[in-house]
């Protein structure tokens, strides 16, 4: 690829384990994928060599139109407070609040990418009493606006592009990067909530494991067991927007893969579900929240059918750590 | 102040992870006094309380994505001691391949990307060893952070199978994990450990794991580095940059270690707890007290983290960072790899602990050691592992109860305090590692253990961010969202 993209990495009230999930991107690894990619760092927390007045300089001139940026990455929601100060994050070395950073710089970036569900909605951050008054780069949770407002559109005129995760997977950043580095991006590949369609198109039921075990509503009931977590275990998989379960994590993994429930982390205020995240609150047996695109009543029909017709080898092994019953060999003659 | 006096503010730091500013009084070409500021403050503390407390094992993690795995242990363990809950056998042996699986990959994450890229900065262009130095480790481009990159994240393929992805799992509970390995996945996780001990092996130490682990002197440490040219090995590559710059003499705070004790498995420490001041001493965790006198939060009295108390004074008279100073019985301790290993009694670290104390260079070696001896350790707890066997135990949470969970981060000592009331979380104290290292100053005027590390460092003509200073709160391996939390 001949274009350079440069990016500008920032962060701020988050955990910097978006930038944790991305150094373990695989296939190849994560500094050749940015070298073949043709995507340039111009500062990155964890990754580059300047430090201090170096840092704060590189800032300055960007601000000052001198040096252009092609994708400011922000990790970790924006803090308002105390008082609407900014105070809670002055970056260091400047005296000066990361949100009024953040304003000036996204004036002169091509386009701006919320890395992770802090800096998409508010996050993990805006939980609780949200003490920081933590919020997104262009939403307050699920409401439209955030540090940079409803209206704002980036150089390029998309807005704010939220690849939304807790974290994210390498994939999903390294992919929109590689995207926009094509020139091959606009505003039809967002979804409504803003996250790039490659990933948020897809609902993480897909490809999950247990799938079988969904199909007769055999549930565990216990964390290590093997049944389907939707029932009892707070699993969110058939409502949640994301690729876990064909993409997987780590090589081999996924939250299901790892025995406990999709929580809905790309999806604003994933972290107030109104609930304990791994308890499912039901009403009369039947699960408050239901797939999506399912309608109530056919759900409860088939849950009823297929529970009758569970299999005893789903019904013992959903509530076992371990397969106790193997499916039947059956006669290769009468398929 | 003269010219020959004068302050200067650094940062943003680089290659630590979250956001650090330190306040330099420079006398004479060297750090005089030092002032550390975490200055990003999000209120953990605050989000957890009112809490279903089962939600602390969603919300802990997300404190930090590098200490991730190390924040659901200690959540876990004092939601455990709260149900008086105790986890299967089994369930000791995963999680704790988990927690270590995690320290290891961060002491690894640390050593190939965040310091060692410091001496590969053009300021030592003139050193003979510049240019050998530069081709391996220079930031994003070194031969080595390619190839540490990549080796990571094929280490981390553990979590994937442990504890479906890194960071941020729910997989550890109070009852132990909520993944049952089977007996074929116990020979992939041999095969996953087998393909990083070749790295160390290659690449990291040029030795086997077991002579690195049965270096039991500085002498030896000597003997052993110099059979061999520095260029066989990045660990004899750091000891031969150790030796040119002098970091044995970089960064000496109070030489008062402390360690909670690291993988417990069967009621037994992997690593031991314990303080070591002048020689071992026992650990009393009930001596712990948080001064707030230079943190931005309200009151005065140090208390006990279960009675501890979060809540913001942005303009608090006298203060000057949102970390509050932890002191055990009063005194500044250091936490870390290097304060494990002399706790724990490693012959090696006690030596080089004895001989310069806690200083740049012993904290690295200390680190690596320990990436050695904990790689072994994994490899028999997978052996341990008894497919079949339970994973997990439950137990009904009391409507009241308290519980504490201690457990060791990479960089050191980290510490839940739970308070459960009517079913609710009616307290969450955290005290993290660098929580520890990186404080302010007390109600005494005593400096933090990094604040006292720092005076003495030199700075080089027209320095602005000093490398010297650099070096040395790398050498922490600090942690600044954990920090403050």
């Amino acid at each position: 690829m001949n274009h350079t993209l440069d990016v500008l990495w920032l962060q701020s009230g988050g955990c910097g384990g978006c930038t944790m999930s991305l150094l373990c991107a695989e296939s190849p690894d994560l500094i050749s994928t940015l070298e073949l990619g043709g995507i340039r760092l111009l500062w990155h927390p964890a990754l580059s060599e300047a430090s201090g007045d170096e840092v704060t300089g590189l800032l300055q001139r960007v601000v000052d139109g001198e040096v252009p940026v092609d994708v400011l990455c922000v990790e970790g929601s924006m803090l308002r407070g105390p008082f609407g100060s900014g105070r809670f994050h002055m970056l260091a070395g400047s005296a000066r609040p990361m949100i009024d950073w953040v304003s000036d710089l996204a004036r002169h970036s091509r386009y701006t990418m919320a890395v992770g569900s802090c800096a998409a909605f508010g996050g993990i951050t805006a939980s609780g009493s949200n003490p920081a008054d933590a919020c997104g780069l262009q939403y307050d949770g699920s409401h439209p606006g955030g540090l940079l407002g409803d209206a704002y559109r980036s150089g390029a005129g998309l807005p704010v592009i939220n690849v939304a995760g807790c974290p994210t997977h390498p994939n999903w950043v390294l992919e929109t990067l590689l995207a926009l580095a094509r020139s091959g991006f606009d505003v039809d590949d967002l979804d409504a909530l803003q996250r790039p369609r490659s990933f948020a198109d897809q609902l993480v039921h897909h490809g999950c494991p247990r799938n079988e075990y969904y199909e007769y509503k055999a549930s565990a009931r216990a964390p290590s067991q093997l049944g389907c977590l939707m029932e009892h275990m707070g699993c969110l998989g058939t409502q949640a927007h994301a690729d876990c379960n064909t993409r997987l994590w780590n090589g081999e993994g996924s939250c299901i893969r790892g025995g406990y429930a999709c929580i809905n982390c790309t999806a604003p205020e994933f972290e107030e579900p109104g609930h304990p995240f791994t308890v499912t609150p039901s009403i009369a047996g039947i699960p408050v929240g239901l797939p999506t695109d399912m309608p109530k009543a056919w759900f409860v029909a088939l849950s009823s059918l297929s529970k009758a017709a569970t299999p005893e080898r789903l019904k013992t092994n959903a509530v076992s750590d371990h397969a106790r019953i193997a499916p039947k060999v059956k006669s290769t003659r009468y398929r | 102040m003269s010219d020959a006096r004068r302050r200067i503010v650094v940062g943003p730091f680089n290659r630590v992870e979250g956001d650090l500013e330190v306040t330099l009084d420079i006398d004479d070409g060297r750090v005089a006094a030092a002032y550390v500021n975490a200055p990003l403050y999000r209120g953990f503390e605050q989000i957890l309380a009112g809490k279903d407390p089962r939600d602390a094992l969603v919300i802990a993690p997300r404190i930090c994505g590098i200490c991730s795995v190390s924040q659901s242990m200690a959540a876990a363990y004092a939601l455990a001691d709260a149900q008086r809950l105790a986890m299967p056998r089994n369930g000791d042996l995963a999680t704790n391949l988990v927690l270590a699986a995690e320290n290891v990959a961060d002491h690894f994450t640390h050593f190939y990307l965040f310091f060692m890229p410091d001496f590969a900065r053009a300021v030592y262009a003139s050193e003979p060893w510049y240019a050998s130095l530069a081709q391996r480790f220079t930031a994003t481009v070194g031969d080595a952070a390619r190839e540490a990159i990549g080796a990571r994240a094929q280490w981390l393929h553990l979590m994937g199978l442990l504890a479906g992805k890194w960071p941020h799992t729910l997989g550890l509970q109070p009852g132990g994990s909520t993944r049952p390995i089977l007996a074929q996945e116990c020979l992939r996780l041999l095969l996953q450990i087998a393909g990083f001990r070749r790295f160390l092996e290659q690449v990291t130490f040029g030795d086997r794991l077991e002579a690195i682990v049965a270096l039991d002197s500085a002498a030896a440490l000597s003997g052993w580095a110099d059979a061999a040219p520095p260029h066989s090995s990045d660990l004899r590559r750091f000891l031969a940059i150790a030796d040119a710059l002098g970091l044995d003499g970089l960064g000496r705070a109070g030489d008062r270690f402390m360690s909670y004790g690291s993988h417990l498995i069967d009621g037994e420490h992997l690593f031991a707890p314990g303080l070591w001041h002048h020689g071992l001493q026992s650990l009393d965790t009930a001596l712990i007290g948080e001064d707030l006198s230079h943190s931005w939060m309200q009151g005065d009295a140090a208390h006990h983290p279960s009675r501890g108390v979060t809540l913001p004074e942005p303009d608090k008279a006298g203060a000057y960072s949102w970390c509050k100073a932890p002191r055990l019985d009063g005194a500044v301790v250091e936490v870390g790899a290097l304060a494990r290993q002399v706790v724990d009694g490693h012959p090696l670290v006690r030596d080089l602990v004895a001989a310069s104390g806690g200083n740049v260079r012993n904290r690295v070696v200390a680190r690596l050691l320990e990436v050695a001896r904990v790689v072994i350790a994994m490899e028999d707890w997978v052996r341990a592992l008894v497919p079949g066997e339970p994973f997990c135990h439950t137990a009904p949470l009391p409507d009241n109860a308290d519980g504490v969970g201690l457990v060791e981060a990479a960089r050191g000592s980290l510490g839940h305090w739970l308070s459960v009331r009517d079913g609710r979380i009616a307290n969450y104290q955290i005290v993290a590692p660098t929580t520890w290292n990186f404080s302010p100053r007390d109600a005494a005027g005593v400096p933090g253990a990094l604040e006292q590390a720092l005076v003495g460092a030199p700075l080089r003509d027209g320095e602005t961010s000093p490398l010297a200073a650099q070096h040395i709160v790398r050498s922490f391996d600090p942690c600044m969202v954990c920090t403050v939390h």
